[in-house]
């Protein structure tokens, strides 16, 4: 790749954000910003119960209000929808049965705003009441009335189970066994910006729609299925840039199908902008995980099998939920090795907002409960927490029991320098009571291997364009959701043609200018759009070159591009200026335009399930957090994290160390305050959707940071670079868990850790609080993979993945 | 974006204009100072008054005067940071100073007043909700509805006095100034207060407050103590206000008093009984903490576990007390 070859002008330099200027002094327009000529307003009347059946839609008065100008019930959009091909399960607006309090059952334009909120009190519905489904206990107990007739059983959306090798004859192998049970409350994304989106359909039959999305190109797949027969050729979705996604903007979602269908009804552009409370309503946030994690291991601390086991509280759709099934037992093997593994997980289907993906997509739940029991096993062996690791890391360059290949690998490297920074050696064990420090680690995806649906095409495609005025533009359908990915493609382009990166427009996320990018998910966009930009600015750069090699004579080889200028690295005096070449070479060439593209590896895993955990890279992170807890009161301080995340090479260090404390900051929140809970009690109403009541932490509970960037190029990612934007979050809770009990030497098994949590584990007899108990599951058939090191071949050898299946979250490749 | 009511707004320049405007409009008619509590509550549908009437262009309600020896006036429609930042109050009345700087954010302090704050809307977590999430639990007692969910069984609401700035002026025993069409009254500032979410102020609708009247500062000591979930923000979910006066090392007189744990500041009688003739000791300060147990009555409907809040009004008051050893 062009990584290794010479020092970089562009590439690890702390340049400012192409959207910097705008973003500081209020000029980007966020999708709420957006307003055209006579505009309507778009409300959604939601469901007021939390489980029932439709019986009478009167909305006669609420079309008669002034101002109205279009009603809509399910009716009117009845083909359903949803992110993953096998969870087609929503509908834009409920058709016969609602599901939680907050899913939408009629839509209404009106010319303003009031109007719309007025006519919204004037739509009469009747339910018909169903049992409520408030939690897995009872979803696992009720297997009707099914909250939907899909799925693997009774109220059971999903159900997973995976061997790879013996994990019983692994467990005799162990000196010792540990069995723990831990829990991880759900939260939610929290963007700052709310949701919103326009819609306005042309004359000519054309429909365009703004929308704050991370995934522009999976709306314009669900757009297209749901607004049947309007080809998708004939709409255009723009992802306007986002205030904030973390994942909470990844589905395509009703309120996005409604004004599009308003627009085409009304023949108005129609625009709707979700209140906070929505926003928890529309959630796809954080799994709710009870998990069980049975680990052998020998006396020096390798792990000779593991065994793990989740139940996820899915919420009331499908949304990404099969993938987080199979995320919460896929990376559980990149950090450690396990030789023997099997991984059991449910997700149930509940009345309540449905979940999904959340910074971490189903990770940080089972990283939390592995990462405490490894503190855990290195108390009962009585070894230091960071030696237990350092001795047992998975090599570079390997491939685990369930067959995930890992490239780069510098965690070691993380852990010796943030336990050298935090002096976690002199501190751990040591500090007076009440004070106390923990470490732990985590590991994240680069992208991930296989898209949302199935198909042969590379997951993101750039455009280049060079203009003879020396101007370059980028295409690409990558959305910028804050974490800097216009940027990204700038630097990238700039490195390879020898320019400034602000003498470059990037053109992103509109589907009828850009090519396809799968979208701000799975942390792919830098390694993704990054080789595909390096493959356009390569090819552009060879037609320059030949242009102003012509014209230096000399060969093409010899051609160098650097300070806006291209010449003769023999003698750099011998040259033109970029714009020269440009019409050098578009004299030869013609109209000088390149495209890039990129696929990722194939998987060595060809079994049933094999399409998640799968990456071109895995980047690895390790913290020490330092914190105060008081005895008295339970409440604890985080004073201090130590954070060291390889990131394979930083394209600008400073967006990674933004990255890195951002998700310091959310990991802090998820460990000790966030949580998105219900009353079981009163109708499974969301206790506080309001951003008062729903607690995350402001900048005044915000630790200190001191983040150290750990370079080490993998040779799949653009210049050597990893992600960032998700992984450093991993190591938080489980760093802070260990930290309470190094303080205060309880085990706080639950997440988040609350002071009364502290302060009944002080109390208990086994000085812990936690989960005691787990629903019952009848697990499937599991599919067995054997290892790579008991002459596997990464298919199944029994079992239902015995033959190679197309899956929810994507494909096998054969 | 949650929309406001429809409303007519008056803006008042005067006290008189104020009283006889409300005394016009009548019940449906409010006073609004910063807004901070209204407009949130107005854009919920838990307050819809038809007509609003504007304090902000009242200068006599801004003035701070008085010397803390003699006695400190706070006019009403001072804004809690004039209050937190005034130099007579910070040395005055430093329990008090602590207390409103502890008031939610910078921002909204440069807008709340401390008189919008002393009569500040009680608070339930199923009572803060938009217009459709309270639909959605059909309504409670307090507004639209008629049971409370809180506790189901029980035919008053328990929704929380929840201003930092009240549990500190009853215990400093500060009075406070009403006027209406029918003139001026005074009150002792506990005396404002009611034990019920709904009928929470004794103070009727038509009525002003104008000032707050603190009292004399010899020989006394006082604090203030807040837990909350975050160190910016939010509202106590318990408070602790302590104000002591000693003879030499003993304890002459005392007054603790309980925030956000009741509908009204609540009176640790017992806590303040058994400091009274004796000194201030670790001893002395653990009894009268655990007497506070009993008179704290948190319930289900703020942030954080009822029995942690009440577990925590021990903690609380012997950290209070711990500030005025
Ligand atoms: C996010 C948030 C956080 C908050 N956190 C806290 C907190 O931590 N602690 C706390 O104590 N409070 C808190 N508050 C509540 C509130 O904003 C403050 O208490 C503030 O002081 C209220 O003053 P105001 O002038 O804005 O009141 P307004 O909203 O103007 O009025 C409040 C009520 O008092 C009435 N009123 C106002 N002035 C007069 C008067 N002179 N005579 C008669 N009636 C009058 C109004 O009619 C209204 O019913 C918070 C509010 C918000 C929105
Ligand atoms: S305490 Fe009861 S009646 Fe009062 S606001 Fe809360 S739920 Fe409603």
């Amino acid at each position: 790749m062009a990584a290794e070859r010479r020092e970089f002008k562009v590439i690890g330099k702390p340049h400012r954000r192409i959207d910097g200027v705008a973003k500081v002094t209020g000029a980007t327009k966020f999708a709420d910003d957006l307003a055209l000529p006579g505009m309507l307003y778009c409300k959604l009347v939601r469901s007021t119960v939390p489980h029932a059946r439709i019986t009478r839609i009167d909305v006669t008065r609420a079309l008669a209000a002034p101002g109205v100008k279009a009603v809509l019930t399910g009716k009117d959009l009845p083909i359903p929808f949803g992110i993953l091909p096998v969870s087609q399960d929503e509908h834009a607006l409920c058709l016969d049965v609602v599901r939680f309090i907050g899913d939408p059952v009629v839509a209404i334009a009106a010319t303003s705003e009031d109007a719309a909120f007025d006519a919204m009190d004037l739509v009469e519905i009747d339910y018909e009441p169903l049992p409520q489904i408030p939690d897995v206990d009872t979803a696992a107990r009720t297997p009707e009335p099914r909250i939907h007739d899909y799925g693997d059983e009774g109220n059971i959306h999903k159900k997973v189970s995976l061997v790879f090798g013996d994990v019983d004859e692994g467990f005799r192998e162990a000196d010792t066994v540990r069995d723990d049970l831990f829990f991880y409350e759900g939260n939610t994304h929290l963007p700052m910006e709310q949701h919103a989106a326009l819609a306005q359909f042309d004359g000519d039959g054309k429909l365009v729609i703004w929308s704050s999305t991370q995934t522009p190109h999976y709306l314009h797949r669900a757009l297209a299925k749901v607004l049947a027969p309007l080809a998708a050729s004939h709409i255009r979705v723009i992802a306007t840039p986002n205030g904030g996604g973390f994942g909470g903007k990844s589905d395509p979602f009703n309120h996005e199908i409604v004004v599009c269908k308003l627009a085409m009804l009304t023949g108005k552009p129609v625009k709707v902008s979700l209140t906070r409370e929505e926003v928890f309503y529309c959630h796809r946030g954080r799994h709710p995980v009870l998990m069980r994690i049975k680990t052998g291991v020998k006396k020096d601390g390798s792990i000779t099998a593991m065994h793990f086991q989740s139940w996820l509280d899915g919420g009331a759709y499908g949304s990404y939920g099969v993938a987080s099934t199979y995320y919460t037992g896929a990376l559980q093997t990149v950090t450690y090795p396990v030789k023997r593994y099997r991984f059991d997980g449910a997700r149930f289907f509940t009345n309540k907002p449905p979940c999904g993906p959340k910074r971490g997509h189903g990770t940080p739940q089972p990283r939390y409960a592995l990462e405490v029991q490894m503190d855990k096993i290195a108390e009962d062996l009585g070894t230091n927490p960071a030696d237990l690791r350092l001795r047992h890391l998975v090599p570079a360059n390997s491939v685990t029991a369930n067959w995930l290949r890992v490239g780069s690998m510098g965690l070691g490297r993380c852990i010796e320098t943030v336990v050298a920074a935090s002096g976690f050696r002199e501190k751990w064990h040591k500090l007076p009571e009440g004070r106390g420090v923990g470490l732990a680690c985590g590991s994240y995806i680069s992208g991930a291997g296989l898209p949302i649906y199935w198909n042969a095409m590379p997951h993101s495609g750039v455009q280049l364009k060079c203009d003879r005025g020396g101007g370059v533009t980028v295409f690409c359908g990558s959305t910028e959701i804050g974490q800097g990915s216009d940027s990204v493609l700038a630097y990238v382009v700039a490195e390879l043609l020898g320019i400034d990166p602000f003498d470059i427009r990037v053109v992103t996320a509109d589907t009828d200018l850009t090519p396809v990018d799968l979208g701000s998910y799975s942390s792919r966009v830098t390694l993704m759009t990054g080789n595909a930009a390096i493959q356009a600015a390569e090819r552009a750069r060879e037609l320059l070159a030949k242009g102003a090699a012509a014209k230096l004579a000399i060969p093409e080889s010899r051609v160098g591009f650097a300070n806006r200028r291209v010449f003769d690295v023999e003698d750099p005096s011998k040259g033109m200026t970029f714009a020269e070449a440009v019409v050098a070479a578009e004299s030869q060439f013609g109209t000088i335009g390149t495209v890039g593209s990129y696929v990722p590896p194939p998987s060595p895993g060809k079994y049933r399930g094999a399409g998640v955990g799968p990456s071109p890279a895995y980047s690895y992170t390790a913290a020490v957090c330092e914190v105060e807890v008081d005895k008295d009161t339970g409440i604890i301080v985080v004073k201090k994290t130590w954070i060291a995340h390889d990131i394979g090479r930083s394209i600008n260090p400073v967006l990674v160390e933004g990255q890195v404390e951002g998700s310091v900051y959310m990991g802090l929140g998820e460990a000790l305050m966030e949580e998105m809970i219900y009353r079981g009690n009163r109708n499974v109403v969301h206790k506080f959707p309001s951003l008062l009541e729903y607690k995350s932490p402001t900048t005044l509970e915000m630790c200190d940071v001191e983040t150290h960037l750990i370079e080490d190029p993998d040779p799949n990612g653009p210049f050597g670079a990893k992600e960032v934007g998700q992984g450093p979050l991993l190591p938080m809770p489980p760093a802070i868990a260990n930290a309470v009990y190094d303080a205060v030497r309880v085990r706080v098994d639950e997440i988040p850790i609350t002071p009364d949590k502290v302060l009944k584990a002080l109390r208990a007899k086994d000085r812990r609080y936690g989960p005691t108990k787990t629903p019952t599951v009848t697990w499937p058939e599991p599919i067995v993979v054997p290892p790579p090191w008991e002459g596997g071949t990464g298919k199944a050898v029994s079992g239902e993945g015995a033959k190679p299946i197309v899956i929810g979250a994507g494909g096998v490749r054969k | 974006m949650m929309r406001l009511p429809k409303f007519t707004y008056v803006r008042a320049k005067s006290v008189r204009e104020a009283v006889r405007v409300m005394a016009d409009a009548g019940p449906d008619a409010s006073f609004v100072a910063g807004g901070t509590d209204l407009y949130p509550n107005m854009k919920r549908r838990q307050q819809t008054p038809k007509t609003v009437i504007g304090l902000s262009g009242v200068r006599e309600l801004r003035r701070i005067a008085g010397k803390p020896e003699t006695g400190l006036v706070i006019g009403a429609g001072a804004t809690l940071t004039e209050v937190c930042e005034h130099s007579k109050v910070r040395k005055g009345h430093p329990a008090l100073a602590k207390a409103v700087s502890l008031i939610s954010t910078p921002i909204l302090r440069n807008m709340g007043t401390i008189g919008g704050n002393v009569l500040l809307d009680t608070r339930c977590n199923y009572y803060d909700q938009n217009y459709e999430w309270r639909k959605g639990i059909h309504f409670c007692m307090k507004k639209d509805g008629d049971v409370c969910w809180v506790a189901p069984s029980s035919s008053r609401c328990w929704a929380v006095q929840s201003s930092d700035a009240v549990p500190v002026l009853c215990a400093i025993g500060a009075r406070v100034a009403l006027a209406s069409q029918s003139g001026e009254r005074e009150i002792a500032a506990v005396d404002l207060f009611r034990d019920d979410g709904i009928d929470y102020l004794t103070k009727r609708p038509d009525e002003l407050l104008t000032e707050i009247r603190l009292p004399a500062t010899n020989g006394w000591r006082a604090t203030y103590w807040k837990l909350r979930r975050r160190g910016s923000f939010d509202f106590p979910v318990l408070s602790v206000a302590a104000r002591l006066w000693f003879d030499g090392a003993t304890v002459k007189d005392a007054k603790i008093i309980l925030g956000a744990v009741g509908s009204s500041p609540l009176d640790a009688h017992e806590s303040a009984r058994l400091l009274i003739g004796k000194p201030l000791t670790e001893d002395t300060i653990r009894a009268a903490a655990d007497a506070a147990y009993k008179p704290a009555k948190p319930l289900d409907n703020t942030d954080f576990a009822y029995a942690f809040r009440k577990e925590m009004a021990k903690q609380y008051v012997a950290r209070a007390l711990r500030d005025l050893a």
